[in-house]
């Protein structure tokens, strides 16, 4: 205990630079629609990308239908389905998740958790959600061009999805493609301006091992993001040469429907690295946020310092290098030298080490807490659960020869589902719950938000857990109907049919959810600045919804770390960051 | 208390739902029971996991929920037990990777003895092919590609006539051999994927895939399409019949060479005898 740098008793170093003066808007236009302030756009991005994530919600109650009861609903056929589950993945994993997390939260809770008065580069964090905005916009057209949106599956492997057999191939995989390339310039001005804050704009004091663990999520998926992207974005470009220039980086010599094509000498595998090498970053980008956000609603919630902050710290900083050395365990069965398995599902495997750290620290945080039971915490145990759950299956795909039966099957579905569906997502709810107080001054309605915690959490288990066991049967995925199969038993559908009533179940009790953040807006009880009594710098704003700029005249100074919750001596259960040691000397704690 | 309790429910109606579970894997029908051992013990390790850590944290709420006093412990870090999870974490992460990787190494190590088998994909339909009496099959090109000439066979490579070409969806094999399954397509990726023979390994055009299995076992299969390939993508099916090696032969004599389908009369029908010659 006697090295662990939160003391609040070391030097506090005078500015180094000064302060540069703020945009300051001038009109309604530039206040609240081409608005610099970080908060605006931070709510800009979360809209769109709650919109967007709307129409993903539809799609899934559709193919459920599908797949509960096949053949009821004439106005779905196959290639409906297949551009819903395309449309469904690609929007609930980059759309919703990745924009919502890095821009959403990141734009709200960075400058207010550093103690900045804003972004570094205000100018280019605006263009970066309008530049996300227009990619939303070309994605969402593709439900409007002729022959629909593109059902390549998320994974858009070619030559497929450049083919006449999949649906969309005229305009829909032009515009997703598009629409990803679109995406990744946005979101890198926005990135950059993530990083740069974090690594610059920090208030005096607030020295990197005082970050909330929510900077460091967000901070460390964004570095990954940076790395990452670019690797979608180049196969995003050169799968738009092969489909419009005729070129042919991923697509050999090939007959298509009995005719010989003019494509030859290209790689469909070198697409799968790029987009794996991409695409496995991707899941801690969206996970990274969720493991810091998680971690400051527990410890806030349950009035206990998070444990063991500098392994945690360690922990995402190791999962982020390495989630860039394990993409191929996504291609075991690719038909890539075999011999990359024993590579690949080694390192996976590794991988699970800092992440069960992680975890073991979340339940130990409980451990002689005094644990609120608030919706926020609520959501954090149904993460708890669910990532559990699907990290641990996780460990059966990783473990390549176990793959081999597994992949493509149901239980991937379910696997990715928990560990990267309903686990973050459950972060997103309770992190809006806890943060709604902040950005709008008011309390989202208790009774509602438990009943909506109940719901979405037993449901969404009920969902995703019998499904592992359709997958382990041997049911394929991306099937929108599996037909006669003599290993399939009437009771496999009579589950699907099961875990269809539960998915619009869920789906509803969402609804009941939309209509608390719009009720709240005007009915919820006032919360006053530090609802929560957190410590962490975005509670102790001198307005609530903070204000133009953040903080009054003076920045914060910081005297501590983010986790100074029932200190043994203290008047009361937390000491805010900002509180400056002469008075905890008062209270009578020692350190 | 009410939220300790539908925690633990959780993970005891888990583990329930497991046990009791109607939907488990398919009889095998390979030698990768192997595969099915590693399964197993990959469920008892994290089966263990999800259970204690659940229960902890369940037992945490039930004992540590806010009333009126209640004050958390004062509790940073504590290196010594952080050391120990992580060893242990890092034991149970060898003890499933180290059969992992050593079934692996037998997955990927084809026996000398294996004979070869083609399965071609296109959308969306499955084509077979066998090595004639020679024991070996002909070369073949998309560019070659033709309705008389399916599978785009080099018609100018000896060993390719006599290979046995089936088009019509049903592959026989011989129980208790080891095979070579050689996976080509012509279009776009496929998977040759039977549930019961565990393995399965992904068709990609422009290049040559393949596992090995021994067929323990007679019996009809099912053969699915594992990668995605388009509309009919569910729909591409095909059966792969298991039997004993007199069955096998008799099939066998029926099946057309590629000699007799494009018409090249001076090649002479193929005989087989088990065992060989």
């Amino acid at each position: 205990m006697v090295d662990v740098p939160y003391d609040a008793t070391t030097e506090i170093p005078p500015a180094e630079v000064a302060e540069v003066e703020l945009y300051h808007p001038t009109s309604w236009w530039t206040r609240y629609v081409f608005s610099q302030d970080a908060k605006v756009i931070a709510i800009q991005y979360s809209l769109t990308a709650s919109a967007i994530g709307l129409v993903a919600l539809v799609l899934s109650w559709l193919m459920r239908l599908q797949l509960g009861f096949p053949g009821t609903f004439s106005f779905i056929d196959a290639n409906q389905y297949l551009q819903f589950i395309t449309m469904h993945g690609m929007i609930m994993v980059i759309y919703l998740l990745t924009a919502l997390f890095l821009g959403g939260f990141g734009n709200y809770l960075i400058p207010l958790m550093v103690g900045a008065r804003d972004m570094v580069f205000p100018y280019v964090n605006m263009l970066s959600y309008w530049v996300y905005l227009l990619a939303v916009v070309v994605l969402a057209s593709t439900f409007f061009v002729p022959g629909g949106p593109t059902g390549a599956g998320w994974t858009l492997y070619p030559p497929q999805a450049i083919l006449s057999g999949t649906p969309g191939q005229d305009w829909g995989i032009v515009l997703m493609l598009s629409s990803l390339i679109l995406f990744i310039i946005g979101f890198t001005m926005g990135g950059l301006n993530y990083v740069v804050t974090v690594l610059q704009a920090r208030t005096r004091g607030m020295t990197l091992m005082r970050l909330p663990l929510t900077v460091w999520g967000i901070f460390t998926a964004t570095i990954m993001a940076l790395l990452a992207f670019p690797a979608l974005f180049v196969a995003s470009v050169m799968m738009l040469f092969d489909r419009l220039l005729g070129t042919s980086f991923f697509m050999p010599a090939l007959v298509e429907m009995g005719q010989q094509m003019k494509y030859g000498g290209g790689s469909p595998i070198l697409f799968q690295h790029l987009f794996w090498f991409f695409g496995h970053p991707e899941v801690y980008i969206v996970a990274l946020p969720a493991f810091g956000i998680v971690s400051d609603l527990i410890s806030t919630h349950a009035r206990k310092n998070i444990f063991g902050y500098r392994m945690m710290v360690w922990a995402i900083v190791a999962i982020g290098a390495l989630s860039f050395i394990v993409w191929a365990h996504h291609m075991y069965v690719s038909g890539m030298h075999p011999h990359f398995g024993f590579f690949f599902a080694t390192t996976t495997l590794i991988i699970a080490i800092p992440t069960a750290i992680k975890v073991y620290n979340w339940v130990l945080t409980l451990w002689r807490g005094d644990i609120h039971l608030t919706v926020p915490m609520l959501f954090a145990l149904g993460f708890i659960i669910t990532f559990v759950n699907g990290g641990l299956t996780g460990l059966f795909l990783g473990n390549v020869v176990v793959d081999v039966p597994l992949s493509d099957t149901m239980f991937v579905v379910a696997h990715f589902h928990m560990v990267m569906g309903v686990a973050p997502i459950m972060v997103v709810l309770g992190a809006i719950y806890h943060w709604y107080p902040k950005v709008t001054g008011r309390m989202l309605n208790d009774a509602l938000g438990k009943f909506h915690f109940w719901v979405t959490f037993l449901g969404a288990y009920l969902i995703f857990f019998p499904m592992h066991y359709l997958g382990l049967l041997g049911v394929p995925r991306r099937y929108h109907d599996i037909g006669e199969v003599a290993f399939v038993p009437p009771s496999a559908h009579t589950l699907n049919a099961f875990i269809t009533v539960v998915a619009l179940t869920v789906g509803f009790a969402q609804m009941v959810f939309l209509f608390n953040l719009v009720w709240s807006l005007f009915k919820g009880r006032h919360s006053g600045g530090n609802p929560w009594r957190a410590t962490t710098l975005e509670w102790q704003t001198p307005e609530t919804p903070p204000g133009h700029g953040n903080w009054g005249k003076e920045l914060p100074v910081v005297y501590r770390w983010a986790y100074d919750y029932s200190v043994p001596g203290a008047k009361e259960d937390f000491i805010p960051q900002n509180q400056p040691p002469a008075t905890r000397a008062l209270q009578g704690a020692a350190p | 208390m009410i939220v300790a309790i539908i925690l633990l429910l959780v993970a005891v109606g888990s583990v329930l739902f497991h046990i009791y579970s109607p939907w488990w894997w398919t009889p095998i029908a390979t030698n990768w029971s192997y595969i099915d051992h590693t399964i197993n013990i990959t469920f008892w390790i994290t089966g263990v996991v999800f259970f204690a850590v659940i229960a902890f944290m369940a037992y945490c709420v039930f004992r540590f929920h806010h009333k009126e006093g209640r004050q958390a412990h004062y509790n940073p870090e504590n290196k010594k037990l952080e050391w120990w999870l992580s060893i242990g974490t890092a034991i149970g992460v060898a003890a499933m990777l180290a059969p992992g990787l050593f079934v692996w190494h037998q997955f990927v190590t084809v026996p000398a003895d294996a004979t070869e088998v083609e399965v071609m994909g296109q959308q969306w339909q499955w084509s077979f092919r066998l090595p004639g009496k020679d024991g070996r099959m002909g070369t073949t090109d998309v560019r070659h590609i033709s309705p008389d000439n399916p599978m785009g066979l080099n018609r100018d490579d000896p060993h390719g006539q006599d290979d046995v070409v089936i088009e019509s969806g049903e592959l026989h094999l011989p129980v208790g051999k080891p095979v070579k399954v050689l996976l080509r397509s012509v279009d776009v990726l496929h998977d040759f994927y039977v549930p019961e023979f565990r393995a399965k390994m992904d068709m990609v055009p422009g290049m040559v895939t393949y596992f090995w299995m021994t067929p323990i076992r007679t019996g009809t299969f099912d053969v699915l399409c594992a990668e995605l390939c388009g509309a009919a993508h569910a729909q591409m099916r095909a059966k792969v019949i298991v039997e004993e090696d007199g069955e096998y032969h008799a099939w066998l004599e029926q099946q057309k060479t590629f000699a007799e389908l494009s018409g090249r009369k001076a090649v002479t029908k193929a005989t087989y005898r088990s065992g060989g010659k």
